[in-house]
């Protein structure tokens, strides 16, 4: 099973730096969002309710997770390109798990994800002068994997059962955006949030993967103590449920045929 | 052919030696009937046809034995292994070349390969070993480090079946596999069959709708509209008509049949505008027709029994235009 996971891990990897153009949009959106939004909002920004930090480094946990969430969901289009491409029926033949397949795809999409995140944090660092310590980057990098092994999870589901590329990029439109922006990434909860706008970010899984980036940014430094928003603990519970709720519906829905393996 | 014969296992091998059996197996695509009651058995180290035209129910089959669906109704088993309850196993003694390449082609074919190999278990320099070996075996080494997108067809197809090969598989599994190929490097695919079963005693079990193929298999499963409607070798197969299969083309090819079949004591058949006739002396038969109906007779040929013959002769429909009424949705094309 190790070996079957690494192979299909591997192949997902290799895949992806094969395809350069890739590689440029993964990481190039991010940074000219980042570059923009930060130097745009920074002046109507209120530090106060986000511990005193410019809008500029607020906004670094929210870009992170929006590569995070990007690449980790487009990665899993990879699974209907195997379909379309036949590769994925000798995968279905093999003497491997299902549980295999789907980790294989869940790990790949999660390297991917995270070798584009340490990059743009690396970048942060050196451009925003954050500070740096093992433990913070450590703590860092761990919820960067989990972040994104159950955001490859939930692309897992969708694109499964999606027959074509184009369907795919459809529906993570739909998705994708509201997700991202309603997840405290882009802007703080605060008081004056109108309810149900609070109620959809505190629904949303993602909130607790941008704020468990933000306490391991800022681990041991009380600098988010009175800020609005979910806890440490909150953050890492929540963040860990859904990545295993995510992974054990991948195996469920990878068990099921599509009718595009009978065509 | 009666239900008995097309059951019969093959002669040289006992019960407790074959590779495939299936019995009784039915498969249904919501209201379509892709296979309806399929019995048979393929002996260890047959090149066993599936043929059939487009929707027989071939690759239904060929899906099920593969392990990709699990049939509905009856048993499917290979070596002596249920399909449904024993999946893993039957995986790991069968080598499946799918009709769409299955090949990655971002990676090289060694590559391919490799991911081949660990997905089944093998690792290290006795798989890079037997990486080098399937691939000579095929004639692709020194293509070994190229990207497959950049390779021909055909030389997919070799890959294709290295990769299929690589675990050593004790039956091939091949859904449709001269798709894409040129005659000679169909050639080559039979004969390397041929080998395989010569030398390791490897099984393949093809499905085909070219009758060249089928000519080169050990035994024929002909199926149409889901069902089994003959089961021999090719050359059985053709001696079930005896003699010659003469054709004429006639205006009024109905009304015509019926004055040839009052006049000469035949029994005719019309297919496709064409009038057909199997007689034992077909040459003399010619002279009969042509003196009996001076000035009518646009053509009149005469010539050997094909397996197509075989196929008119069993379901009274040419083999090309049965795929059109065929049993699975239009869809799903093969």
């Amino acid at each position: 099973m190790v070996l079957a996971v690494y192979t299909l891990t591997h192949r997902e990897l290799v895949r992806f730096f094969r395809q350069r153009n890739r590689v440029i949009g993964a990481l190039g959106q991010p940074i000219i969002f980042w570059l923009l939004f930060g130097a745009g909002l920074r002046g109507s920004f209120n530090r106060d309710l986000a511990g005193g930090t410019s809008y500029m480094e607020f906004f670094v946990p929210g870009v992170v997770a929006m590569i995070l969430l990007f690449t980790a969901i487009f990665s899993t289009i990879s699974i209907i390109e195997d379909r379309r491409e036949g590769f994925l029926q000798s995968v279905l033949v093999a003497p491997v798990s299902r549980a295999s397949l789907v980790l294989g795809k869940l790990i790949g999409g999660m390297c991917l994800a995270v070798i584009q995140g340490v990059i743009f944090m690396l970048l942060a660092v050196v451009a925003q002068g954050l500070e740096m310590d093992p433990l913070k980057a450590a703590s860092l990098f761990g919820a960067m994997c989990l972040i994104s092994f159950s955001l490859t999870g939930l692309g897992f589901l969708i694109a499964w059962r999606c027959e074509s590329t184009q369907g795919f990029h459809a529906i993570m439109s739909v998705f994708l955006f509201p997700m991202w922006l309603l997840s405290g990434a882009f802007f703080p909860v605060t008081a004056e949030t109108p309810t149900w706008l609070a109620w959809v970010v505190t629904l949303n899984p993602m909130t607790y993967g941008v704020a468990l980036l933000r306490h391991a940014l800022y681990l041991g430094s009380g600098r988010l103590d009175g800020v609005n928003g979910p806890s440490a603990g909150l953050a890492l519970g929540i963040s860990a449920a859904f990545a295993l709720a995510m992974f054990v519906c991948a195996q469920a829905v990878s068990a099921r045929r599509v009718q595009g393996d009978l065509q | 052919m009666s239900a008995e014969t097309l059951s019969a296992p093959p002669s040289t091998t006992t019960a407790a030696g074959l590779a495939a059996e299936v019995d009784g197996l039915s498969f249904r695509y919501k209201e379509r009937a892709a296979l309806d009651g399929v019995r048979f058995s393929v002996g260890k180290g047959e090149i066993f046809g599936l043929l059939g035209p487009n929707g027989s129910g071939k690759t239904t089959l060929f899906r099920i034995l593969s392990t990709l669906i699990p049939p509905q109704q009856g048993t499917a088993r290979i070596f002596g292994k249920d399909v449904k309850a024993e999946t893993e196993a039957v995986r790991r003694e069968i080598g499946v070349v799918f009709q769409a390449p299955s090949l990655d082609k971002k990676l090289t074919a060694a590559e391919n390969l490799r991911h081949q190999g660990h997905l089944y278990g093998l690792g290290g320099a006795e798989l890079s070993k037997r990486i080098g070996e399937m691939l000579s075996r095929v004639g692709m080494r020194d293509r070994a480090n190229d990207l497959t997108e950049k390779m021909s067809g055909g030389q997919r197809r070799r890959v294709e079946l290295a990769k299929g090969l690589l675990h050593r598989p004790k039956l091939m599994l091949l859904d449709e596999p001269s798709t894409g190929l040129d005659p000679g490097a169909r050639r080559d695919l039979m004969t390397y069959l041929k080998e395989l079963s010569e030398r390791d005693g490897v099984t393949s079990l093809l499905t085909t709708h070219l009758m060249e193929e089928a000519e080169q298999c050990s035994r024929l499963a002909v199926m149409r509209e889901g069902k089994l409607v003959a089961l021999d070798t090719p050359e059985a197969l053709k001696a079930t008509i005896g003699g010659h299969v003469v054709t004429i083309k006639m205006k009024d090819p109905q009304g015509a049949a019926v004055r040839l079949g009052a006049r000469l004591q035949i029994k005719p058949q019309v297919v496709d505008e064409t009038i057909r006739v199997e007689h034992p002396d077909g040459h003399r038969f010619v002279a009969q027709v042509v003196e009996a109906f001076p000035g009518e007779i646009d053509s009149i040929s005469v010539s050997k029994p094909t397996l197509e013959d075989v196929f008119v002769h069993l379901t009274g429909h040419r083999f090309w235009e049965a795929k059109d009424e065929g049993a699975e949705p239009a869809k799903k094309k093969h």
